[in-house]
């Protein structure tokens, strides 16, 4: 399965400044752990403790991750995965 | 410095008398790599808290991919703090992730809903440090 991973501008540092990879998995799991054996350091950004770290938003397609299986949502061949680090603040 | 036209600024500082009590937010986009803050959006506060904001999730992907589209990126972020200074807390810090972009906060402690001073002022966050910089204020085209 390759999807197409968009990297917001403050992880960008990590893929050498690239703002579209490709990525393999069946889970969203899955292209996490196959983004962090190419850019190091980047998995740790986005998963504390087998979850999704609660102010970085990932979307499959058009939906929220956390509307559909979170880290564990099945991605499909041709899906397109962004990330976004939450707008927030006190 | 942050360079921004008189209009935009009113514009920040009635979305902030607005929703007073609870924080407001939204950015200010410009072409991507201008500096320039040129489209003022608004956005929802999701938190709808005196003490907290975030963008809804589904208007953030939204926003960033009209961004996209338009060639643009968040040159201003600006949010309010409706019972403190203008500055960034410890929550504002610890989540800020557009290093390019410019945090403005306007505090209506002063005078809420009403008429009265604002205080503006804006900061660059970059991995955990904040520096304030100075709030150059222009004309609004076509004045």
């Amino acid at each position: 399965m390759s999807v197409e991973v968009r990297i917001p501008t403050i992880l960008r540092p990590y893929t050498d400044g690239v703002k579209i990879v490709e990525a393999q998995g069946d889970s969203l799991a899955a292209v996490i752990t196959d983004l962090d054996t190419r850019y190091t350091g980047i998995g740790e950004r986005l998963v504390e403790e087998g979850s999704l770290r609660r102010f970085i938003n990932v979307y499959l397609n058009d939906e929220d991750v956390r509307f559909l299986g979170g880290i564990d949502t099945p991605v499909a061949d041709g899906d397109s995965v962004t990330i976004l680090p939450a707008v927030a603040g006190g | 410095m942050l360079r921004i036209g008189q209009d935009l600024l009113d514009a920040v500082v009635a979305h902030a008398r607005a929703d007073h009590p609870d924080e407001a937010c939204g950015v200010i986009a410009g072409a991507e790599g201008s500096d320039e803050p040129s489209r003022f959006v608004p956005m929802i506060n999701a938190a709808r808290s005196p003490t907290f904001y975030e963008f809804d999730s589904r208007d953030l992907l939204a926003l960033y991919r009209d961004m996209d589209a338009r060639g643009e990126e968040p040159i201003v972020i600006y949010h309010s703090h409706t019972a403190t200074q203008a500055y960034p807390s410890r929550t504002d810090v610890a989540y800020a992730s557009e290093p390019q972009a410019h945090y403005l906060l306007v505090s209506t402690r002063e005078s809420g809903r009403e008429p009265g001073p604002a205080e503006i002022r804006s900061y660059r966050i970059v991995e955990g440090a904040v520096v304030e910089e100075e709030v150059q204020i222009v004309a609004s085209p076509g004045r």
